[in-house]
């Protein structure tokens, strides 16, 4: 352990890659020599056989019909055709839609909190918070689904003691679904966004302020520039958590939500027509270009904002 | 910039009056939203628990914690959760440890390769995924019955340890837990450690149990907590595939035993939530212990 200590201080961030690229090519020889790469081919194949086949198993499906008299497989667009037509369309639209209502309202409670921990001075209240939003980040799924039932469902505690059924209010819809999904993705929000808060430093604060600027000049000319890439990051992330989630959307709704992972799940376990199972890939399929979309927003986002955190 | 702090905050003293007025209105909204926050985070976890233990028309009862070690089907699921989770943790970290630490020694060109194969299942959502799986998996009655590749088809798919949930969790732990090591690897000079170490005359697999691996400590806890809560949690592949692992379980007793299920769904929160703890303990060790290391391993997920 004592030989880790002065590298893990002496050693800065950002230079890293570079120098460490001059030393191997200096040293490189006489350390593992050239067979390092065998160390990767066992990651390499796992990825290609138990993610590659599937997903391209899932593409010719989706582009492919078998006869079901010949047994003659052919190339189609059909199913790629109707997964974007009629009730399969209106899934993708009702996911869509959630997903965005979660992630902008999710945004902006993650924001208003995380900056209101940055800015408080009781060191307890920071790793309280921090302690609890990677906690109930990881709390999705069926668990949260269950407490929400008991809490806001039909016979729910709150329910009951505030009336709300004679509100109007249910759990089993579309706003219900979308409370439950706040629930994780809201600690997400703090999680991604404290440190790029964090960055902001108070001295660019006080330069704006010895320049006269009010609060709001601030926010509008320095602080919400250099935090957008974080925030664009943090709300593409939850709509990308919100838009792939199912268990939760399971065990909460069942089917009375149009979601595309409902009717993937739908297709799937046989609760439709013989012959949708192809629909199935092709929506899949859709998920896949969305998410794809998604991230390749991210990753640069991603990538610029981290320039702010050193 | 240090000059500037100082001159601005002399400024600032000067004017004190005004930076006070700025200062109190962030009080009065700070504890409106950090209220607000509170109320929501709060009130599903403590109604859920009054929903347990209080029986309408009964008055207080544990029973629905009492009964769970008990219920049929628990032990066997939670089992097999724990066993996916331990078996998903040593793959991953095996495929990935050694793939990482060797693109940093000696095969830098490899990096972009093994960055973009570890993210992109991000790309592909799970459920996504198990419909690929299950296609592939149909394939084995289908076409391969003749051959010896349909044994291993059925190996993979035994009722009792199913393999293929293992590689699928797999599939989907890489991306987190890629950015956990790599993260803890750019922490450390792995060139120089490893020279160094090898220079003391420490053989290859001294150098990697006893200093890389110490130092990586809270990359791998890290790493391993999220394949850990990540696997528990999981509903929606082993429940398209058939199996029941403990997610799968706690909506199937849902029906006949309500109270259980939710009393079932708080523990599983108290869990992960120790682990949390634990994990952070053992990562951070007794050397550091900065407040914002305890959430490190699941913001690492994200960041």
């Amino acid at each position: 352990m004592s030989v880790s200590a002065p590298s893990v201080t002496s050693a800065p961030d950002g230079s890293r890659s570079t120098s460490g690229a001059g030393r191997r090519g200096r040293r490189g020889p006489r350390t593992r020599g050239p067979r390092t790469w065998l160390a990767t081919v066992p990651l390499l194949a796992f990825t290609g056989l138990c993610f590659g086949l599937p997903v391209a198993a899932l593409l010719y499906g989706a582009f492919t019909s078998d006869d079901p008299d010949t047994g003659a497989t052919s190339f189609t667009g059909e199913h790629v055709e109707r997964s974007l037509q009629g009730p399969y369309l209106n899934s993708l639209i009702g996911s869509v839609q959630l997903a965005t209502l979660v992630a902008v309202i999710g945004s902006v409670a993650g924001v208003l909190i995380a900056q209101a921990i940055v800015t408080s001075r009781r060191q307890w209240l920071r790793s309280a918070t921090l302690t609890a939003s990677g906690v109930l980040a990881n709390f999705g799924g069926v668990p949260l689904a269950f407490a929400f039932i008991a809490t806001l469902g039909i016979s729910g505690v709150v329910t009951e003691l505030a009336n709300l059924g004679d509100l109007g209010w249910n759990l089993y819809s579309f706003s219900g679904l979308a409370v439950v999904y706040l629930y994780f993705l809201t600690p997400l929000m703090v999680l991604v966004i404290i440190p790029a808060l964090d960055g902001l430093r108070p001295q660019w604060r006080e330069a704006a302020q010895n320049n006269g600027a009010s609060g709001w000049q601030f926010w509008r000319l320095v602080g919400l520039p250099v935090l957008a890439p974080s925030l664009m990051g943090g709300f593409v992330l939850l709509f990308g958590s919100a838009f792939a989630a199912h268990a939760t959307a399971a065990a909460l709704v069942g089917g009375s939500v149009p979601l595309v992972t409902l009717k993937i799940a739908d297709a799937l376990s046989g609760n439709v027509m013989v012959g949708q199972e192809n629909v199935a890939l092709a929506l899949g399929l859709d998920m896949i270009l969305i998410a794809g979309l998604v991230m390749a927003v991210y990753l640069p986002l991603q990538r610029r904002s981290a320039r702010w955190l050193h | 910039m240090a000059a500037l702090t100082s001159t601005s905050t002399a400024a600032s003293l000067d004017d004190a009056a005004p930076v006070r007025r700025t200062r109190r209105r962030p009080r009065v909204w700070r504890g409106a939203v950090l209220g607000l926050a509170g109320l929501y985070f709060l009130l599903p976890l403590v109604s859920s628990f009054v929903f347990t233990v209080h029986v309408p028309g009964q008055g207080v009862s544990f029973e629905a914690y009492t009964g769970i070690v008990g219920a049929e089907g628990f032990t066997d699921s939670l089992l097999l959760s724990l066993g996916l989770a331990a078996a998903t943790i040593a793959l991953t970290l095996l495929l990935a440890v050694p793939a990482l630490v060797a693109v940093r020694l000696g095969s830098p060109g490899l990096r972009p390769v093994i960055e973009v194969m570890c993210m992109l299942p991000l790309v592909v959502p799970p459920i996504a995924l198990v419909t690929g799986i299950t296609t592939v998996l149909r394939w084995g009655p289908e076409k391969l019955s003749h051959t010896p590749l349909y044994q291993t088809f059925l190996a993979v798919q035994d009722e009792s340890f199913p393999l293929v949930l293992v590689f699928a969790y797999t599939v989907l732990a890489l991306p987190f837990v890629y950015r956990s090591l790599d993260a803890g690897l750019r922490a450390i000079d792995v060139p120089t450690l490893v020279e160094a170490a090898r220079n003391c005359g420490a053989s290859w697999p001294q150098v990697v149990v006893r200093v890389i691996l110490p130092n990586l400590r809270a990359a791998l806890a890290g790493a391993a907590f999220l394949t850990l809560a990540l696997v528990l949690g999981e509903f929606t592949i082993a429940a398209l595939l058939g199996y029941e692992p403990f997610a799968v379980w706690i909506v199937t007793i849902s029906g006949a035993q309500a109270r259980m299920s939710v009393a079932v769904s708080i523990l599983s929160l108290l869990i992960t939530w120790v682990l949390l703890l634990v994990l952070s303990r053992a990562g951070t060790g007794t050397s550091s212990a900065s407040p914002a290391s305890s959430a490190s391993p699941a913001s690492s997920k994200e960041s």
